[in-house]
């Protein structure tokens, strides 16, 4: 299934091509940012190109991981660099690339130290690939922290306080602090986990694919399960954000500049529910019996409170942070059902709001730069002077409300779907935030956009050329392809989900069988 | 099947095509929308009459899989039956005679292309809905729709009013829509036991549901639920007590829209709802007499509001809310027929009511009944035009409104005496306001502080008349053409008793009317003050908005949104987050002070620690 470009595999294209792109962006010269900028897109294209051409021939009848590349590495610990798709996997990485494009795009309004930003924002995007592709978790923490790392400087130097009329509410040096703090105690607490996993498992291999077919054929002992799984999800959840533990996101949103939100909020988040749905959930299937209906409430609280929080906010980054927040609570309550439909729709929905959520960000920034300001009743009429981006804006709060036609609806669906027979007080709930959704949606709408003109607004422009439409076109496209035609994507996606869940929920006796199609190569050389 | 599938995408096409080639060429992109909807219209004519030649035709089915996975198929299909062929057949014909009076309503406004790029995309998802074979079609088809509305009503969206109306619909609807899903999900997860096995499958859920409740399957007082819950829809769709509160707000979007979707089709997607679904409530007699009050209350006491209503769009709003509620109520006493013959009715002569309407705010830029005052003379065809809408509307005898009124209140004679009289008395307070909006605007003298700087009140162009014409021909013969007959049930026998009396109490209507604001015999004022407490109650529209305003204000707003708001801030950001940075901070402060530096205080210390030890020793 190895598939190569020029000799390249194809996921190693995908993966490396930033980190190509940042290496070389340290050699050219500073006073070039021209250059740099092409240098930064032309990257992040070969990456978006690989990762469509990787979901495109995804052969769902196979199933299990596929375009698979593995080189051992450290035989004594059993470490190896494992690269491989499923369709989970593969539709993150689509995600991540769709985002990583439009997001070098939006960089271009990047003014000062345009060298350094790209470096390290090529660095983030290279690091989040490694999460999505990697099958051995060396390799998966490894890449993880290079995700969270590179969040520091891009927020500390290149973003913005959160004020409210000139009154400093959040400084941006409290942002990232508190950021990179937040996450790096999140991954320490889920290292341990790992760690323990690999001793108990035998301390012989940190490849996925091989404990998989381990536990499948000799499970660990479910009190172990049971003590380790909320390492993993407390530790990967702090990034999902899980509630109480979300507080670092809205504000680090609001500081960071938007390309950095968008790639945040629409990708860097789905890592923390991936990293649940993937080592938690499916190495410790006893520990996720006995936990996931825990999680179920505390994602309710996710939706309904963080909805309800951002209902209170004025400044439009942190509406569209606790509105994140409040969303990820349908990926984790999909993830808690254990159910293939609703794991299908937190999949979708990781998806669609990473989708969303980036083109929100990216409109608020465009917003921002032209403004100065994002606090929402300074702003008003703001559709006279820039229609499209209007138009673009009202299409995001659409799509975060659920409407049809866009791909969220399709997601959302899925999850009341496959979790109203398992959780029905929890669907209520979580179709009460819907509406409550809408509320916040339609006052940021309406504040931002409607009204009359505003005088100090005068000079505003809009998006105007093709190359400035792009990021906001190619977002909305995919936005509404998946929306109005779901039908191939759940096809993917559910050829991952469901023998995925057939494994976590009738330990041992399918297992064996299920992962036999999805054999490594051999680790010896 | 081809042509089935062009009345759906026909109109989607032309919305497509006008926002990527036409929306900075408005002649395009108003040719593009009527040719869309045209399409739709002649091939539903087309279908209609291959359907009277042939009845077999129909129902016929056709659909593709939206959603396919091992566990879930959702179809998105056409389903061609009496009900949804009669019903395309209102969307598309009365849509097509607003589609074009609109290239002369909307003449030269800024967003012309926006508008007609938004009012095909309606006519998509009003489709959607009408020819849906399974629930999630409908339920798109159903927010599509809501989301056009609120684009429409906020069309001019300068207009504060204007963009918090439609904010207002869309809000209203997604509470109703709350339950509506609520309702959706749970039919589909009681109409089988593995996820294989349910269904949003209209006609599979209609034969399945009767045996799986017989058989013991479904829990006994799972239907009522789920009946309560899907008819939350229609009451926020077709705008029923209390979720009526958006409907008059949306006349201010632009009159063509408060024509086509506030009265003729989206608010009657409510009824056409209870209609498509009426095997689950014929199943549940107790919620069919809840939706029968619902709609009597609605009908009573909107037309109460459009008593004391000044604005010519607003008391036609109204008398919407009040004829949806008729409809309404005929769905809750069991008649299907009944209910979709007054929808029929009722969306050509209130299309014409509105049209004509916004004739007369394009003559005068006015919209005010007492500003305006003896058009009759100055837009002689508007005048006449609207006439006939209002003798229709009121029930005149011989007009179309006149026949599906009387099915209802025969209906309700036969099943409930006191919503037969509420169902009268709406009749009389219908004549009534529609005959004193008559005689106010139409008739009198015009007032000469009125039209000032717009110069004299103009009758409006061939384009905008004919299409009134048009509709005002189908409301004079509506109801010689055998509806009831074409939705293959009986009609109500024709009852001498109900007709007379409504006869009466319409007479009495229109007579008083008459008499108090055109003789002026009886003075309005005199009037509103004998009967002050009702009067204040009607202005104040029975405090229902105040009422939600305080609640969304105070309560969602500022208590519970700010009480998250407060302990987001304060007790999670504040006590835990920075709480813990601080007790870090001060540990490392506190800790400090051990490691100074200083050489002699660590000598201090150490010889402190020796006098203690030797102490120690020598206390022994």
């Amino acid at each position: 299934m190895v598939s190569a470009v020029l000799g390249v595999p194809l996921l190693v294209l995908i993966l490396l091509a930033p980190m190509a792109g940042a290496l070389m962006i340290a050699l050219l010269p500073e006073h070039r940012p021209a250059l740099i900028r092409r240098v930064a897109v032309t990257a992040a294209s070969l990456s978006l190109a690989g990762a469509v051409y990787a979901i495109l021939t995804y052969n769902t009848a196979a199933g299990g991981y596929q375009h698979e590349v593995c080189v051992p590495w450290i035989h004594s610990l059993g470490i190896g660099f494992h690269l491989g798709v499923d369709g989970i996997s593969v539709v993150l990485v689509l995600l991540h690339a769709l985002c990583a494009f439009t997001g070098v795009l939006i960089s271009y309004a990047i003014p000062q130290r345009v060298k350094e930003y790209f470096i390290f924002y090529l660095t983030l995007i290279t690091g989040v690939f490694g999460v999505f592709l990697s099958l051995d978790l060396f390799f998966f923490y490894f890449f993880y922290e290079m995700a969270v790392i590179p969040m520091y400087p891009l927020i500390g130097v290149w973003g913005s306080d959160v004020k409210e009329r000139g009154v400093v509410k959040f400084s941006k040096e409290y942002a990232t602090m508190k950021l990179t703090i937040y996450l790096t105690l999140g991954a320490v607490v889920a290292l341990v986990g790992l760690l323990w996993l690999y001793v108990s498992a035998g301390a012989t291999t940190f490849d996925l694919v091989a404990l998989q077919q381990q536990f499948a054929g000799s499970p660990l002992d479910p009190g172990l399960q049971r003590a380790i799984f909320p390492l993993l999800a407390i530790g990967f959840g702090v990034i999902a954000p899980m509630w109480p533990l979300h507080s670092w996101s809205p504000i680090g949103h609001a500081a960071a500049p938007s390309a950095v939100s968008m790639l945040h909020a629409g990708v860097l988040m789905k890592l923390g529910s991936y990293a649940i749905i993937r080592l938690a959930v499916g190495l410790l299937p006893a520990g996720a019996q006995t936990w996931l209906p825990w999680l179920a409430v505390v994602c309710v609280m996710n939706i309904v409170y963080g909805g309800l929080v951002a209902m209170a906010q004025r400044d439009l980054k942190l509406i569209i942070g606790y509105s994140s927040s409040s969303h990820m609570g349908y990926v984790l309550l999909g993830i808690a059902c254990l159910s293939p439909l609703a794991l299908n729709g937190a999949v979708l929905l990781m998806f669609a709001h990473g989708i969303m959520t980036a083109l929100a960000f990216a409109l608020v920034g465009h917003l921002y730069d032209q403004t100065h300001t994002r606090y929402l009743p300074d702003l008003g009429g703001l559709a006279h002077q820039a229609p499209f981006i209007a138009g673009c804006g009202v299409i995001a709060a659409m799509a975060s409300s659920g409407l049809p036609g866009l791909a969220n609806f399709v997601a959302e669906l899925l999850v009341f779907l496959g979790g109203w027979v398992v959780y029905p007080v929890q669907m209520i709930l979580g179709v009460l935030g819907v509406v409550i959704t809408a509320i916040y949606m339609l006052r940021l709408v309406r504040g931002t956009f409607f009204g009359p003109s505003k005088p100090v607004f005068a000079r505003v422009t809009d998006a105007t050329t093709a190359f400035a439409k792009l990021p906001y076109l190619v977002l909305i496209g995919a936005l509404l392809a998946v929306g109005c035609w779901p039908g191939p994507l759940t096809r993917i996606i559910a050829s991952a989900t469901e023998p995925f869940i057939q494994q976590a929920t009738q330990q041992p006796v399918r297992a064996a069988t299920l992962t036999s199609t999805t054999q490594p190569e051999s680790h010896s050389p | 099947m081809v042509t089935a599938w062009l009345i759906l995408f026909a109109p989607l096409a032309a919305a497509i095509a006008i926002l990527l080639v036409a929306i900075h060429r408005p002649r395009l992109a108003s040719t593009l929308a009527i040719a869309g909807l045209g399409t739709s219209f002649a091939a539903t004519v087309w279908w209609f009459l291959q359907a009277l030649h042939q009845p077999m035709l129909l129902p016929s089915e056709t659909s593709v899989n939206w959603i396919s996975l091992p566990n879930l198929t959702i179809p998105f299909g056409i389903l061609l039956d009496q009900l949804s062929l009669l019903m395309a057949l209102v969307v598309t014909g009365v849509g097509s005679a607003i589609f074009i009076y609109s290239t002369g309503y909307m003449a030269g406004d800024a967003a012309y292309s926006r508008f007609f790029g938004v009012l095909s995309l309606f006519a998509f998802s009003m489709l959607t809905i009408v020819l849906s074979t399974n629930w999630i079609e409908l339920f798109m088809g159903w927010e599509l729709v809501g989301f056009c509305s609120y684009l429409l009503i906020g069309h001019w969206y300068a207009k504060p009013s204007a963009a918090d109306a439609g904010k207002k619909a869309f809000m209203v609807n997604r509470v109703a829509d709350f339950g509506f899903l609520l309702g959706i999900l749970a039919l589909w997860a009681a109409s089988g036991a593995t996820p294989a096995e349910r269904t949003f499958h209209f006609h599979t859920l209609q034969l399945r549901l009767p045996l799986l409740a017989h058989a013991g399957t479904i829990a006994a007082g799972t239907l009522p639920v789920i009946g309560v819950l899907i008819f939350c829809g229609p009451m926020g769709k077709s705008a029923q007590f209390p979720l009526h509160v958006w409907l008059p707000d949306a006349m201010e979007g632009p009159t063509p829209v408060s024509a086509l979707i506030h009265a003729a089709t989206m608010v009657a997607a409510g009824v056409y709802l209870l209609c498509r679904a009426f095997w689950l409530f014929e199943g549940v007699p107790q919620v069919l007499t809840l939706i029968a009050w619902v709609g009597g209350l609605t009908a009573f006491l909107s037309a109460g509001l459009a008593l004391v209503e000044n604005d010519l769009k607003r008391i036609l709003a109204y008398s919407t809310l009040s004829q949806l509620g008729y409809m309404v109520m005929a769905l809750g006493l069991g008649g299907r027929v009944a209910g979709m013959y007054h929808l029929t009715t009722h969306a050509f002569f209130k299309a014409l009511l509105f049209l004509a309407a916004g004739s007369v705010i394009h003559g005068t830029h006015e919209q005010d009944i007492h500003k305006l005052g003896g058009l009759w003379r100055s837009m002689r065809w508007t005048s006449l035009l609207f006439l006939i809408g209002a003798l229709a509307l009121a029930g005149f005898p011989g007009l179309s409104g006149f026949f599906s009124k009387e099915e209802i209140l025969v209906l309700a004679h036969e099943h409930s005496a006191p919503l037969y009289w509420i169902g009268t008395l709406t009749a009389g307070l219908t004549a009534f306001y529609i005959g004193r909006a008559w005689c106010v605007a139409f008739l009198g003298h015009p007032h000469a502080d009125s039209h000032s700087g717009h110069g004299a009140a103009h009758e409006s162009p061939p384009v905008m008349l004919i299409p009134l014409a048009l509709l005002a021909l189908l409301s004079l013969s509506a109801g010689y053409v055998g509806i009831p007959r074409f939705l293959g049930e009986h009609a109500e026998e024709f009852h001498w008793g109900v007709a007379i009396i409504s006869l009466i109490v319409v007479g009495l209507g229109l007579g008083l009317a008459w008499l108090i604001y055109y003789r002026r015999a009886i003075s309005a004022q005199q009037l509103a003050h004998a009967l002050a407490l009702p009067h204040t109650l009607l202005q104040h529209r029975y405090y229902i908005d105040d009422a939600y305003t305080w609640y969304v204000e105070t309560i969602q707003q500022r208590l519970i949104a700010g009480l998250c708001a407060w302990i987001e801030r304060a007790l999670i950001i504040g006590l835990f987050v920075n709480g813990i940075a601080w007790l870090t901070q001060t540990a490392g402060r506190v800790l400090r002070r051990l490691q100074t530096g200083v050489v002699q205080t660590y000598a201090l210390v150490f010889l402190l620690g020796i006098l203690a030890l030797l102490s120690r020793v020598f206390a022994w």
